[in-house]
């Protein structure tokens, strides 16, 4: 199941355009969409209804995150009206994230998260900057409640990387 | 909208969510207030997001308590007064003497006991809340579960190196450890509708809860040479019931002070 699957092509692609332009407001080089908080979006007679999914809940990034997507859309003709929910069932993940979210993290700085972390919290992160594997962590809690700070050996650069979230957790 | 049967149901599911929602709140607040008094900068950073992760919990929980008509959300966390309140004493009980602007003299260890204990009844409860009859609850039970997992290991890494760092850190981590212990039973419990909560398939039971508690602790205890008790009490009152301490209000008092100038304020 993916995100658009109530929409048809041309509202998909128009839809689409608008959610890629709206960044996380503490990581401008991803969209919340590349960061899979998008879960399900649906038109009908001009009014928009979104369902997103935070990574965090008690995230303050939310309310930025919604009144950029009410603005970005008032761009778009064919939505009338627009409602925004979030909603935590089902979990945010951190397996979401796309493989180009992935590529927009590292630009920024940020390791993106590991497939699986380990149950002591320990996980192997690459160094954004050098890919190196000799990195360690620092901090499970970074500046924001999806990161973590850490610190490559290799280059000597202290880095921050998104917290692994899982369903196992 | 979600099935909510009799009257009774609701009324059991609402005493529970303000349990959950009111030992969230309050516990964040403490949490709060070592912010730039933690032992070292990394600490700031780290129980900082923990206290907004619990901030955050206690906005689902009285997220779910609105949409059951008990009121607005800001209002449920803001506008009751401490004698509503039906968070565990424990939670409220302050960091240390002193304020937190003046002259603060936080204990450390009381903070890393009261967190760890806390952070394992709350996982125990919230493995329990993953099967509950009511299912917004249950849901947002799989979500905080997720979240806490970084809190648990954060809290079990403190509670074990300070045992472990012997001296005066193990001395007052073994008081503190006494004194928690002494408040601890509010935190298991579920109140007066702790029966109907079992029965209603809301949540286990609060013995079921409590061996679960005490297998999840007695093997940390264990690693690390010290006699486990598990013999919890009421000292300072019993929360569920609505007994608190003077300094659940005044927490309260300066917690809402922002909110009290002006609620219809939009945040």
């Amino acid at each position: 199941m993916t995100w658009h699957d109530g929409l048809n092509v041309e509202e998909k692609i128009r839809i689409n355009q608008v959610l890629q332009s709206v960044k996380d407001p503490e990581i401008d080089s991803i969209s919340i969409l590349e960061l899979g908080m998008v879960e399900r979006a649906e038109l009908q007679d001009g009014t928009l209804t979104l369902f997103l999914l935070p990574t965090f809940m008690g995230c303050p990034a939310l309310d930025i995150i919604k009144t950029s997507i009410l603005k970005a859309f008032t761009k778009v003709k064919e939505v009338k009206q627009m409602d925004v929910h979030f909603i935590y069932h089902p979990p945010w993940t951190s397996d979401r994230i796309s493989e180009e979210g992935k590529l927009r993290l590292k630009e920024f700085g940020i390791a993106p998260p590991m497939k699986e972390a380990g149950t002591t919290g320990e996980w192997q992160a690459a160094c954004p900057y050098c890919d190196s594997l000799y990195t360690t962590l620092d901090n499970l809690f970074g500046p924001t409640a999806c990161r973590s700070i850490l610190y490559c050996k290799s280059c000597k650069n202290p880095f921050e990387a998104m917290k692994p979230v899982s369903n196992w957790m | 909208m979600t099935e909510l049967g009799t009257p009774s149901f609701k009324k059991t599911v609402v005493e529970l969510l303000y349990q959950l929602a009111d030992d969230d709140f309050i516990l964040a607040c403490r949490g709060s207030e070592w912010l730039g008094l933690a032992p070292h900068i990394e600490e700031d950073v780290a129980f900082s997001s923990i206290s907004q992760d619990t901030m955050g919990h206690a906005a689902m929980f009285y997220g779910l308590l609105e949409q059951l008509g008990e009121g607005n959300m800001d209002e449920l966390s803001h506008a009751r007064e401490g004698s509503q309140r039906k968070n565990a004493v424990l939670c409220e009980i302050p960091n240390g003497t002193g304020h937190y602007l003046k002259e603060p003299r936080y204990d450390w260890a009381f903070t890393v006991v009261r967190q760890f204990y806390y952070s394992i009844a709350k996982k125990i409860k919230l493995e329990s809340l993953k099967q509950s009859a009511y299912e917004p609850l249950a849901h947002a039970a799989v979500k905080i579960n997720m979240e806490l997992h970084y809190h648990i290991l954060h809290w079990t890494v403190w509670f074990k190196q300070l045992i472990l760092s012997g001296g005066e850190a193990k001395q007052r981590m073994l008081e503190a450890i006494i004194r928690v212990e002494q408040e601890f039973g509010d935190v298991c419990s579920l109140g007066p509708l702790s029966a109907e909560m079992a029965n209603l398939k809301l949540i286990d039971k609060e013995d079921v809860l409590l061996e679960r508690f005490h297998n999840s602790v007695k093997p940390v205890f264990h690693t690390l040479s010290i006699p486990y008790k598990g013999s919890f009490g009421y000292r300072s009152g019993r929360g569920r019931f609505g007994e608190h301490t003077q300094e659940l209000q005044h927490a309260l008092t300066t917690l809402t002070e922002v909110y009290r100038t002006d609620p219809a304020a939009a945040w």
